[in-house]
């Protein structure tokens, strides 16, 4: 499988990364090279293989369901771009 | 007091405890030599002089109340990846500008309470995303080996290159760094220092900025083992905060460091054996299977057949996990952030500018591989190829084997800027061939310096241990570090 030029511009909208029209070509390629290097994979017979999902063998753990920390939102904020009154403030969303 | 930074970790803080030297003496020492140096190998992306020698003043009060902790006084360089209260931490990204967490990792909280000393942070890859310390937004960190008779900048390695070459100078006696698929075995390897990567769970990853999350572990570089073995043994431990953390006791690892390899069996994979490996690497892992035996171990051929996919799997998982884990930089709660005209436009102008080349590029593959329509191709698969990885090395360990030896790298140190490189990502990434395994696996392993290379630069050899059986590699690479006796002193030039 390989990206073209529009899935390219596609993927940054989904990542949230802005792509210039002159980025697009190079990231074109290098992403190709990753997905042709990744694309032996296909070899591997993996019929009847469990995919891992933990690497050492665990059960998460729980605790009880109370509240153990917080109470500090100046903190939260402390290194927000732009605060207010404990707030995060970003541009209009809701007209 | 240029002597004081010369002294191991062991022997600083044994010197410590008996008043030979103060505390504020060995961190001033070290100060001094960051200072002079810094700006030739940029090890350091931020200087904590003040709150070091205030560091250091404590511990000299606590050695004259008699009670001094494991690593009291002993100055250390952290990796601009761990949380530090109040004190640089960008991940050495430009995404993270100014920020300053409110808020102690584990791991560096561990070890100011056994009374160790910040110096500042250290230099690394952006995000700890690379092989060569290049993607730093600091800009790259250059490796005081230099070849015999050349003045060629050689890489440090990476991610963690700062902490490698802040040891490999003297501008810390030791250092913390993490490992996703190599970022502490290779650079250890690259600047004959020796880097132990935990097993999985081993190291709280609280408050370590995350990569990927199933693959990160903190660890140390130092320059022996008996050093590498102390630091770790402050840096482990169970912690609440990590739901992935190991609930096991943490062993007295500098114990294990001279308990020899007599009776173990030391397997030797195949698989490793690389089409066009260079033969002075070959070389360097035949003696190292000679020295093992020749102290009383086993050698076992043994096979790990998926060891060719543990990379290719590595670039699918991880840049997923990436995606994921990068998506909380939105200019939004803390770092840069860059005006847009509307919400979405903010986080994509932020995203475009605070990242570097390397990161976007994995958001981006990791974004594609956890798309609809290729989820079950690309990551699915690639989760149960790692399975699979698992699966050889348990089947090596269920048949006798106690430890695994490898090279650690392809090749010694190479250029800053090299063209090849830069050309291709796959041939960069190429540089974890050997250590990405280890990280699909969940394994501990160890570099160890064990040779040179014809132009006079430092080989590690690695070894692969069971889970949680850090003592077994701490006691081989003893013996590989004994039985090779180098001299580990670059000349000096910077």
């Amino acid at each position: 499988m390989s990206v073209d030029a529009d899935t390219v511009r596609r993927i940054g909208r989904l990542a949230r990364i802005r792509i210039t029209e002159e980025e697009v070509a190079a990231f074109e390629g290098e992403i190709n090279a990753i997905l042709g290097f990744v694309e032996q994979l296909g070899e591997v017979d993996i019929e009847g293989v469990e995919p891992m999902t933990s690497v050492t063998p665990m059960q998460l753990r729980r605790r009880d369901d109370t509240v153990t920390d917080g109470g500090y939102a100046e903190q939260i904020v402390a290194n927000a771009p732009i605060s207010e009154d404990n707030f995060f403030m970003v541009p209009k969303v809701v007209e | 007091m240029d002597n004081l930074t010369r002294l191991s970790l062991k022997d600083l803080r044994d010197g410590l405890v008996r008043k030979d030297f103060t505390a504020l003496e060995a961190t001033d020492a070290y100060l001094a030599a960051i200072e002079a140096g810094n700006d030739k190998l940029n090890a350091y992306v931020a200087i904590t002089a003040d709150a070091a020698r205030s560091m250091a003043r404590a511990s000299d009060a606590r050695i004259a109340q008699g009670e001094a902790g494991p690593l009291e006084g002993v100055p250390l360089g952290i990796k601009d990846l761990f949380a530090t209260k109040g004190v640089h931490t960008q991940a050495a990204s430009h995404i993270l500008d100014g920020f300053k967490p409110e808020y102690e990792s584990t791991v560096t909280a561990n070890l100011w309470r056994d009374g160790a000393v910040m110096l500042g942070k250290l230099n690394m890859d952006e995000f700890a995303m690379g092989s060569s310390n290049e993607t730093s937004y600091y800009g790259p960190v250059v490796n005081p080996w230099r070849g015999e008779g050349s003045s060629k900048a050689l890489v440090a390695g990476g991610s963690s290159g700062g902490s490698a070459a802040a040891v490999a100078a003297w501008m810390c006696a030791g250092a913390t760094a993490t490992d996703t698929g190599g970022s502490i075995r290779q650079p250890a390897a690259f600047t004959g220092t020796v880097g132990i990567k935990p097993t999985y769970g081993r190291c709280s990853r609280w408050g370590v900025v995350a990569y990927a999350s199933s693959l990160d572990q903190a660890g140390s570089i130092a320059r022996s083992v008996e050093d590498s073995a102390l630091m770790l043994a402050s840096m482990s431990g169970f912690d609440a905060k990590d739901s992935t953390s190991a609930d096991l006791a943490v062993p007295d690892f500098a114990a294990a460091v001279e308990r020899g390899v007599k009776g173990l069996v030391i397997g030797v994979p195949r698989e490793y054996r690389m089409d066009g490996m260079p033969a002075e690497i070959e070389t360097l892992w035949q003696q190292g299977l000679e020295w093992l035996k020749a102290e009383g171990a086993t050698i076992r051929d043994i096979s790990l057949p998926h060891t060719k996919y543990a990379l290719p799997a590595y670039y699918v998982v991880s840049p997923a996990e990436a995606s994921s884990n990068l998506a909380r930089y939105d200019g939004v709660r803390y770092g840069l952030r860059v005006t847009g005209k509307d919400i979405t436009d903010m986080y994509e102008l932020t995203r475009a500018e605070g990242f570097g080349r390397e990161v976007k590029r994995r958001v981006m593959i990791g974004t594609y591989v956890l798309s609809a329509g290729y989820y079950d191709a690309y990551y699915v698969r690639a989760q149960k190829v790692r399975t699979l990885i698992k699966r050889d090395f348990e089947e090596a360990f269920n048949a006798g084997v106690d430890a695994i030896l490898t090279p650690a790298t392809p090749s010694a140190a190479f250029g800053v800027a090299d063209q090849d490189m830069a050309a291709d990502p796959v041939k960069m990434y190429l540089n974890d061939v050997f250590t990405v395994t280890v990280n699909m696996a969940g394994l501990p392993g160890i570099g160890v310096p064990a040779g040179k290379d014809a132009q006079g630069l430092p080989l590690g050899l690695q070894l692969i241990g069971k889970p949680f059986d850090e003592e077994t590699l701490f006691a081989a690479g003893r013996v590989i570090e004994r039985s090779a006796a180098l001299d580990l002193a670059p000349a000096k030039w910077w």
